[in-house]
């Protein structure tokens, strides 16, 4: 299922390295050409300790790190991640830890998965790899019916809370119909499940960590835009951030934005603009964990602002911007100055060319932003 | 000519002998291919070419004349018994040895679970529980299997498999809290019918979507494996369930992952009201298994001592070498597939009587213990009495415990209650006692 062309093209371990190189170097040219917001490096927490300079792979690979580290039953698998992975997430790994902790699958997303959810029911640690969000569908039985209501089918006598999987996901400048989808609102349907989407390397590894340590399965969407194009520095140690918990990143009383993953930079270029163009001031809001997700936080900020904006890369329709409207028009309804708006991808597959005009970039949300304020 | 041998040399079969007789098929090694190859292969089809094909995994030679693998000239695989029909061991070396009280174990639990099918698929044609299937004809599968294996190996099973947990010991009041999801079922009620589980006993609890459990017993048994407690998987499923995709992925990561698991496939005939003929064109399940790179072996499904045998013995493969074994039990589904299912809209009355009545692995079983003075008819009346009376009991007993407390139903989504659901349980008690005339209360214990 996974479009590994490269393999194809290539049976030796050093071409394949050098395709790889190659199509990095394309990918971050392309990345370059089409990236439709600035990435606004933030600052860790004092309390998580001494920090190293990391981009948002990199971020991957030292949580991954520590969890093989710290707990002797974790193991990582899936397509390519023996030899570091094609995102580069588990480099390093298999030499520090050994082939039968970091290893490569045969080539099935939904044995990737069902694999997980046998070594977590049976008391280990899975962290599962699917190469692309957009090839996790074969797997989409395995995480529905099996994987989220193991606890609950069995009467809490079995689980398998400790399998985490990690996909790579979003628009990323070329990614075109099968590398690029943002697929997170159909697993905002399924309960037992939770659903994390980090908008930097700080936030990937500690809501990584606490992903994989929690005791239900997740699922942790990594938008592949940010891999490289994210630096920060990063708390080089064991640290762990909150799930379910939304972030205030922009304090504001005039209009609510809310978004996460790559969309939060988008967002944030538009607080930005709003102020300085319009005087309208934005609360910014990344809502970091999708299921199950924090409406107080929301609410409480709507309550204030009586205006919101939600804004993702998936098509509006059915999209998780839908779910939080819904919710949000329910709890907040009085406080409301004006219908909530949705800023999302077009009902349309994710398109090649076209993508700077599918993408819900910032003039996209700068004019959802100035209908809202003149309502 | 050749047609055969080429196809014999191309599948690459060896066969092994274990001592006890079971031939297990195995992928040929590099160093034995040349020896079969010298034997059934004439030279100047090798000699022309002085190098071997280097393609990355290759295990074969070139040849120079094209010919396609005929699978229809391909002898199929072997059905290993142990125990005649008459109920005597065929060859000494087969005989598994087993002392009186578990042959007697083996018979009472195969018997009770027949007179527990009898009284549940009653119960729900009287309406009394939502569901039920019952096991008849394939109990050599289930207590065959169970009895070779470590009580503490973990168990995936599809749904067929009652047997195996009644061998280890799930109580008649278990099944039949189960069944009828009150107070006392573990599974708290959430389930359908015979969707059992039971950590104490190592029985992963059943989900109904089909294969799924497949994968899902690789990936435990490569935990086992890591975790190096010399305890192995088994996963039952049916010949319908190996087509899903699932399978494939199960069988190709347990043998490229080298998983301690067995697997387990009763072939009873018929996937609901398909049979196999419609389900595939190989030579069963079993002729796949190779083609994984997998140990493989055939059994008789209906003699519970073949059935042991195996499972014996693959489980021995599969701890000592950490890899995995498929066993294909050829058996036969006497009952319906289920409560919403008659079975004679697809089959004859004729064919299931011929099952039932001429190879059924109970009466196999019974008429070794006749001939070996070990069981009698006098037995056999006060055992069906008293097994009767034992599962009545336990159906009264579980029919009169009420069902859970609606609260409930919103545990254990999570390990804990995220906010959304304690407001929706809130949310769900309120509307319940505004309205409480109109919900089955009286059936379930109290509403906190």
């Amino acid at each position: 299922m996974a479009s590994c062309i490269l393999k194809r093209l290539s049976s030796s371990k050093k071409q394949l390295c050098l395709l790889l190189r190659l199509e990095t170097t394309a990918k971050n040219l392309a990345a370059t050409r089409h990236l439709s917001f600035t990435y606004q490096p933030e600052t860790a927490s004092a309390a998580h300790g001494e920090t190293t300079r990391m981009n948002f792979f990199q971020s991957i690979t030292s949580a991954l790190d520590t969890v093989l580290e710290t707990d002797s039953t974790s193991v990582l698998f899936g397509e390519d991640v023996a030899f570091g992975g094609v995102f580069r997430c588990t480099v390093g790994l298999k030499d520090k830890y050994g082939k039968d902790r970091v290893f490569n699958t045969p080539l099935s997303e939904q044995g990737i998965v069902s694999f997980g959810i046998g070594i977590a029911a049976a008391g280990a640690t899975a962290v599962a790899e699917i190469q692309f969000a957009d090839y996790i569908f074969p797997a989409f039985d395995q995480i529905h019916n099996e994987a989220a209501y193991f606890r609950y089918r069995s009467g809490n006598q079995f689980d398998c809370g400790a399998l985490t999987i990690r996909t790579p996901s979003g628009a990323v400048g070329h990614g075109a119909l099968y590398h690029s989808q943002s697929p997170e609102a159909y697993f905002a349907h399924i309960p037992g499940l939770k659903v994390v989407i980090p908008r930097g390397p700080i936030q990937a590894k500690g809501l990584l960590l606490s992903c994989i340590r929690d005791k239900n399965p997740c699922i942790f969407f990594e938008p592949k835009i940010l891999y490289r194009s994210a630096v920060e520095d990063v708390p080089s140690g064991d640290y762990m951030l909150p799930l379910s918990e939304a972030e205030v990143l922009v304090e504001g009383s005039d209009m609510t934005l809310v978004g996460w993953g790559t969309q939060v930079h988008v967002l944030r270029e538009v607080a930005l603009m709003a102020q300085e163009k319009l005087n309208i001031s934005c609360e910014l809001i990344d809502l970091r964990t999708i299921l199950p997700w924090d409406v107080d936080t929301i609410a409480k900020s709507v309550v204030k602002t009586g205006r919101l904006l939600i804004a993702h890369e998936a098509p509006i329709t059915g999209g998780f911007a839908a779910e939080i409207a819904s919710t949000i028009q329910s709890e907040c309804f009085l406080n409301l100055e004006a219908p909530i708006l949705r800023v999302c991808g077009y009902d349309i597959p994710f398109p090649h060319v076209f993508e700077p005009f599918y993408l819900p970039d910032k003039w996209r949300c700068f004019e959802a932003v100035k209908k809202l304020s003149s309502y | 000519m050749s047609a055969i041998r080429q196809a014999q040399r191309l599948i690459s079969f060896s066969v092994s002998l274990r001592s006890s007789g079971i031939r297990i098929y195995q992928c040929l090694s590099k160093r034995n291919f040349h020896r079969v190859n010298s034997v059934t292969c004439s030279e100047n089809v090798t000699s022309k070419f002085d190098d071997r094909p280097e393609f990355p995994g290759s295990k074969s030679e070139f040849v120079s004349k094209l010919e396609f693998i005929e699978p229809d000239n391909i002898k199929g695989i072997p059905v290993y018994r142990a125990l005649g029909r008459n109920g005597n061991i065929i060859e000494e070396s087969e005989d598994p040895k087993l002392d009186s009280s578990t042959v007697l174990k083996m018979y009472k639990d195969m018997t009770l679970l027949n007179t527990m099918d009898r009284i549940l698929y009653e119960s729900q044609r009287q309406g009394r529980i939502s569901f039920y299937m019952t096991n008849y004809g394939e109990e050599g599968t289930h207590i065959g299997s169970a009895a070779a294996l470590d009580p503490r190996d973990l168990v995936f099973g599809q749904y067929r498999e009652a047997g195996v947990l009644m061998w280890r010991g799930f109580t008649l009041d278990q099944f039949m809290d189960q069944c009828y999801g009150n107070v006392n079922d573990i599974g708290k009620g959430r389930q359908m019918p015979v969707h059992y589980g039971t950590k104490k006993l190592n029985f992963v609890t059943i989900s109904s979507p089909l294969a799924t459990q497949m994968p899902q017993a690789a990936g435990a048994a490569y935990a086992l494996k890591r975790a190096k407690n010399g305890l192995c998987v088994i996963c039952y499923f049916g010949e319908g369930a190996a087509s899903e995709g699932d399978a494939h992925a199960a069988f190709n990561f347990a043998a490229v992952l080298d998983c301690p698991v067995i697997f387990f496939c009763r072939n009873n005939g018929y996937a609901i009201s398909t049979p196999v003929k419609d389900q595939y064109r190989g030579d069963g399940i079993a002729s796949r298994g190779v083609g994984y790179g997998m140990m493989t072996v055939r059994v008789d499904g209906n003699d519970v001592f073949a059935v042991y045998n195996a499972v014996k013995s693959a489980r021995e493969i599969a701890v000592a070498q950490n890899r995995p074994v498929l066993i294909e039990a050829m058996t036969y589904r006497i009952g319906h597939h289920s409560t919403s299912d008659d079975s004679s809209a697809y089959r004859s009355v004729d064919e299931v009587s011929y099952w039932d009545k001429q190879d059924n692995p109970i009466s196999r079983l019974r008429n070794y213990m006749i001939n070996n003075g070990i069981w009698d008819e006098k037995m056999e009346k006060e055992w069906k009495l008293e097994s009767r009376k034992m599962v009545m009991r336990s159906f009264a007993d579980a029919e009169t415990r009420k069902r859970p407390s609606p609260d409930e139903m919103f545990e254990d989504v999570y390990d804990v209650l995220p906010k959304h659901l304690e407001n929706q349980l809130e949310e769900m008690k309120n509307h319940v006692k505004q309205y409480k005339e109109n919900y089955p209360l009286e059936h379930h214990e109290k509403l906190t």
